[in-house]
């Protein structure tokens, strides 16, 4: 009886422990980029706010970006990218849900670089898509850093971009995603 | 005892089996508190930072350059001679300058009595959202103009500041929702000298302005001043005018009907002689093409 009992408490605590797994920050950078060819002018934006969380055990990472992080060059291209383009004001959040699908593959306690393969579904600008990329994952001494670089079609997210202004901005965009995670105390 | 064994047996069973499907469905970013939403203003309340003809309670980036050409035609009651006024032009180049958020500068000269004037516009408060949010702005504008046009009476004794008149102005605005924004603006000028003994050197004006957007870049805007005290109202009317906002990358066209010429505050205000009874109204406007003078600064990294 109370052998079955130490075992409950025990499975108890060691799935209460899986925080241990989880690694987060909280300024993880993204970039956009959605600049055409001829465009005289970058259209490109950064954001340093990224909140980032990855369980290694499942693999699962989820990103929660906050749009009125993003940051251009051009304070004109910032304010029509939130007031006409992306809707920031309605739509304040974008985020990813997703998992590594080769995580078994990757040794998140052993200094290294390893390839990743990343699926699941991307909101932003009240819609939702399916994405699947490759990335890196790379770790260093309890520090995980995660990068990955994917297109979007921004018809996809009913995103307008006007014929008059066709020739500077892309239809498809550049996500460059870049974090460095720590482990998640509680 | 035996029985309470398989129950324990369950029990655990079912621990183990939540565990599982919890680790699956967790809401991982659930685990990370929410950061309290930071202080973050209000903005494009308005597309330019003029209604019309009257300040808006919006301010120009910082680092950025605004290059405005303003037009007023003639009289729509001229008729089909005149092109329905579109033979005649009356216009007022600028140049905005953001220097904060909440402070611009500006310059600009008007062919309607080839006036110079210049102002500064300053909001202490402004409207925001988050911690210590604020639901108006509050701003003020200062400004001055004057007149270079030849004395009307050379024999007088003239003096330099009689060429010259002030404005002051407070804005109270509110962007309400995403389409609609309403503002007040109290204004008082003072004219060093004034046309006729029926004027006033000091006159008030009450400006109510606003705009309804209808779609992502366009927008009905109107700005009406009432004037309280000092200007002859036998001889000028209240400004009213009625316009569109269209912004395309980085222009901005204002396309409106008014009665008024003028195109600074001591103009527009004091010196408006249409009627819109009389369809004594113009056809004007407001061209703005934004430039980045200065590259914005790098936000450190926390």
């Amino acid at each position: 009886m109370e052998k079955i009992l130490l075992v409950a408490i025990a499975l108890f605590l060691g799935a209460s422990t899986n925080a241990q797994d989880k690694y987060f920050t909280k300024n993880g950078t993204i970039t956009f980029d959605a600049t055409t060819s001829t465009s005289p002018e970058k259209v490109a934006a950064v954001n340093k706010s990224v909140t980032c969380v990855l369980d290694t055990k499942t693999g699962n990472a989820q990103f929660s970006v906050l749009m009125k992080g993003f940051e251009f060059e051009q304070a004109l291209m910032q304010e029509h990218f939130h007031e006409n383009y992306l809707e920031s004001e309605k739509f304040p959040r974008s985020l990813f849900k997703g998992q590594i699908i080769n995580s078994s593959k990757i040794n998140f306690t052993k200094n290294g670089s390893y390839d990743a393969t990343v699926k699941g579904h991307l909101t932003m600008h009240g819609q939702t898509r399916d994405v699947e990329t490759n990335g890196k994952v790379s770790v260093n001494d309890g520090k995980i850093a995660i990068a990955a670089k994917f297109a979007v079609l921004l018809k996809d997210y009913a995103i307008e971009v006007p014929r008059l202004v066709s020739d500077k901005v892309a239809e498809s965009a550049i996500i460059k995603v870049d974090c460095s995670l720590q482990l998640l105390g509680n | 005892m035996k029985k309470i064994g398989s129950k324990l047996k369950l029990l655990t069973l079912l621990l183990l089996v939540w565990t599982k499907v919890s680790a699956q469905e967790e809401d991982l970013l659930k685990l990370i508190a929410e950061d309290k939403p930071k202080k973050e203003l209000v903005k494009n309340a308005f597309k330019a930072t003029r209604v019309i003809n009257s300040q808006s309670m919006e301010f120009l980036s910082p680092g950025t350059m605004d290059f405005i050409i303003l037009h007023r035609f003639g009289q729509i009651s001229e008729g089909a001679s005149n092109f329905f006024g579109l033979d005649q032009a009356s216009m007022r180049m600028a140049l905005d300058f953001g220097l904060r958020d909440n402070l611009m500068v500006g310059v600009g000269r008007s062919t309607y009595k080839k006036e110079v004037d210049g102002f500064i516009k300053y909001a202490p408060i402004r409207q925001s959202t988050g911690t210590n949010s604020f639901p108006a702005t509050i701003a003020i504008a200062v400004g001055t103009t004057l007149n270079t046009l030849p004395w009307s009476d050379p024999l007088r004794q003239n003096y330099f500041t009689s060429r010259m008149a002030y404005y002051t102005q407070v804005i109270i605005g509110r962007k309400f929702s995403d389409k609609f924004s309403l503002q007040l603006s109290p204004t008082m000028v003072h004219q060093n000298l004034v046309a006729s003994s029926s004027m006033s050197n000091d006159s008030f004006a009450a400006g109510i302005g606003g705009r309804y957007k209808v779609s992502k870049r366009i927008a009905l805007t109107w700005d009406y001043s009432y004037l309280l005290y000092g200007v002859d109202m036998d001889l000028y009317n209240n400004p009213l005018s009625i316009g569109v906002d269209i912004e395309t990358g980085g222009h901005v066209f204002q396309l409106h009907f008014s009665n008024s010429t003028g195109m600074n505050e001591r103009a527009f205000l004091t010196e408006t002689t249409g009627s819109w009874d009389k369809t004594e109204i113009r056809f004007g406007f407001n061209l703005s093409r934004m430039f980045q003078i200065k590259k914005k600064k790098e936000t450190p990294k926390e």
